[in-house]
């Protein structure tokens, strides 16, 4: 088989941003976890032998993406280089700490963001040309937890300043983590519960449509974070007249504002996609499941609902990703959850605080996002 | 848009140019919300000027977004781009669910504290929507449309600008609605981090307990998005409108 070498669009984009990584500093060596750091390039913030493998490396990456080469090669050399850059980063701080400094914080920098975002990019873009289908990307995603829970396992990051800040706060971690999840999750449930028959409702009653989604869109436009202050005083009046509302922990500050505001956001997206989907459901198919000799709520189970399926899991996965973003606010107004990290940093100048509480929220959205996609594909691949 | 959604957004008009040259007129509305005789208008900083500071800040952001995001969209639906579509099209997707708070506060350590960082979030997270919406527009223009375009004997850049941009301008323009009122929502949540905006009366408020400072920034904000979402969809329509009327010229 002979190859003709022929340069790739996609290749030069992704090698243009790696040499760039390249010259920028690779990570930063901050003398305590606030001051401003100083940059450090690859060959100063890496032992000689570790930074001459990962320039190795990213030189064959870049060779592999240049040139027209196979999705699967692509693919793989992408996934080197990757976990090469992750594996090598964990050795920056043992090189770059003077002899007993206890204060001194080193963290990725530009160079190693921009470098995992070029080859993350040359992954992606492989991953298409291979039409990876919906199980082979769930199977992508967890390959990537696996990998990652390897390298915390190991303890190959524990030197780097955000892990610095974990370990100092652990178990709020989790805690915050555990709420941040419960509020996105809870919130999709309630959101789920009351939206899916408000979208049934809309749809039989062609009169109250506009009512109920005029509604919603307005509720839509205001601001987040205004929408979650403003519930803090109906709820702490609320709390003050029932107190069993107050004894199961509704309150004006705290996780109840938080989750009445996220579940109110969720329900335009829940009710628009239900009504969307069940208008969707061909005529014909409704007109046999009625000639077969079924009642009405026999046809919207059996028949409406599973072919409205795929667009109101769409709904959902709108919602939950929107959710999991969103519920970083509730920090704001003592509701726990990630956001809780990211204004204590941001209150501190903290960035290493910061990105505690930020990288954790962009990578379950993140997740949500490739896993739901992938759901929704295969749901319309089994009734479309 | 019906007579009520016009006579609501003229409404919410008087009100909100009320509020801001006369704030003192409201304040028997907001007293009951506060507590132990604390003010019940902000007074801390100039209203007036913090909204226009907001809006300003919201504009260059968005319009920056506007160039950049259709810009884009053009080049990865010209011939020489096309390799690069479905690649755009995953990132977008993927692109849509970092969540603002978590882009506004990687920002700080770039550019520091204040507007900046507020600037630059609204502007990454405003690229989105118009991006997404100006790839729909341009790659649903009628095959036979940019064809017959092309047998009149135009060159491809005034298909472009004769055919395709219009045709697909209701669209981006939606686009640019939807971009323009999460920026609104996003530089409130940027007083976080030291922008001059509205949210900071709304964390005044949430600092000091005082409902009444919360309620009058959320219900400025919200006003400000009804009232921009208005002009884009009256905006949309008329863009709508000239189509209908380009078409059968052109088909």
């Amino acid at each position: 088989m002979s190859v003709t070498l022929r340069p790739d669009k996609l290749g030069i984009l992704v090698s243009l941003i790696a040499v760039g990584a390249a010259v920028s500093p690779f990570a930063t060596f901050k003398a305590n976890r606030i001051v401003a750091g100083t940059p450090q390039s690859i060959t100063d913030a890496l032992p000689g032998p570790t930074a001459t493998i990962l320039i190795v490396v990213i030189v064959l990456t870049i060779a592999v993406a240049l040139f027209r080469t196979p999705a699967w090669l692509r693919l793989t050399a992408a996934a080197v280089a990757l976990i090469a850059i992750a594996l090598s980063i964990g050795a920056a701080p043992a090189h770059l700490t003077p002899e007993g400094d206890r204060l001194a914080r080193i963290g990725p920098s530009t160079g190693f963001w921009l470098s995992i975002f070029a080859f993350a990019l040359m992954a992606a873009d492989a991953a298409i040309r291979l039409r990876l289908g919906p199980l082979g990307r769930i199977v992508a995603v967890l390959l990537i937890a696996v990998a990652l829970g390897v390298i915390f396992r190991a303890g190959v990051w524990d030197d780097l300043s955000v892990m610095k800040e974990y370990a100092t706060r652990s178990a709020a971690f989790w805690r915050e983590g555990g709420r941040h999840v419960a509020l996105a999750l809870g919130s999709l449930a309630a959101a789920i519960l009351a939206g899916v028959p408000l979208g049934i409702l809309c749809h039989r009653v062609p009169g109250v449509r506009g009512a109920i989604l005029g509604t919603l869109n307005m509720i839509q436009t205001i601001p987040s974070i205004a929408l979650f202050g403003m519930l803090i005083a109906p709820l702490a009046a609320l709390a003050a007249a029932v107190p069993f509302l107050a004894a199961i922990g509704v309150g004006g500050i705290g996780a109840a504002p938080a989750f009445v505001a996220l579940f109110v956001y969720s329900l335009m997206p829940m009710v628009a996609n239900t009504v969307v989907g069940l208008a969707g459901v061909p005529a014909a198919a409704v007109e046999a499941a009625r000639g077969m000799g079924m009642t009405r709520r026999q046809r919207l189970i059996r028949v409406e609902f599973p072919l409205a399926f795929p667009v109101i899991l769409t709904g959902i996965r709108i919602v939950l990703v929107q959710n999991l973003g969103l519920a970083t606010i509730a920090g704001l107004i003592g509701g726990g959850g990630f956001g809780v990290f990211v204004f204590q940093g941001v209150g501190q100048t903290a960035i290493d605080l910061v990105l505690l509480g930020a990288l954790p929220t962009v990578a379950l959205a993140f997740t949500a996002a490739i896993v739901l996609d992938a759901a929704v594909e295969s749901s319309r691949g089994r009734w479309a | 848009m019906s007579p009520t959604g016009i006579a609501f957004r003229l409404l919410v008009l008087v009100f909100t140019v009320a509020f801001l040259t006369e704030p003192q007129w409201f304040e028997p509305l907001l007293v009951n919300l506060t507590r132990n005789n604390a003010p019940a208008i902000y007074v801390q900083g100039d209203l007036l000027q913090l909204t226009l500071n907001h809006l300003a800040i919201v504009g260059m952001a968005t319009g920056a977004a506007t160039i950049i995001a259709v810009g884009l969209a053009i080049l990865v639906t010209r011939p020489a781009g096309a390799e690069f579509l479905p690649l755009s099209r995953s990132v977008v997707n993927i692109g849509q669910t970092f969540p603002p708070v978590a882009v506004l506060a990687i920002a700080v350590p770039l550019v520091g504290f204040g507007d900046r960082p507020a600037l630059i979030a609204l502007f990454l997270y405003g690229l989105l929507p118009i991006f997404e919406n100006a790839l729909v527009g341009l790659t649903t223009v009628p095959p036979t449309v940019s064809e017959a375009a092309r047998g009149m004997g135009l060159t491809p850049r005034q298909v472009l600008i004769r055919v395709e941009l219009p045709l697909a301008l209701p669209v981006i323009l939606a686009g640019i609605r939807v971009s323009a009122v999460i920026a609104l929502s996003t530089a409130a949540i940027g007083s976080t981090v030291a922008a001059k905006t509205l949210g900071e009366v709304i964390i005044a408020g949430l600092l000091s307990s005082n409902t009444a400072f919360v309620v009058q920034g959320g219900l400025l904000v919200a006003a400000l998005a009804v009232l921009i979402d208005g002009v884009f969809v009256a905006v949309e329509r008329l863009a709508a409108r000239r189509i209908g009327m380009l078409l059968p010229r052109v088909a």
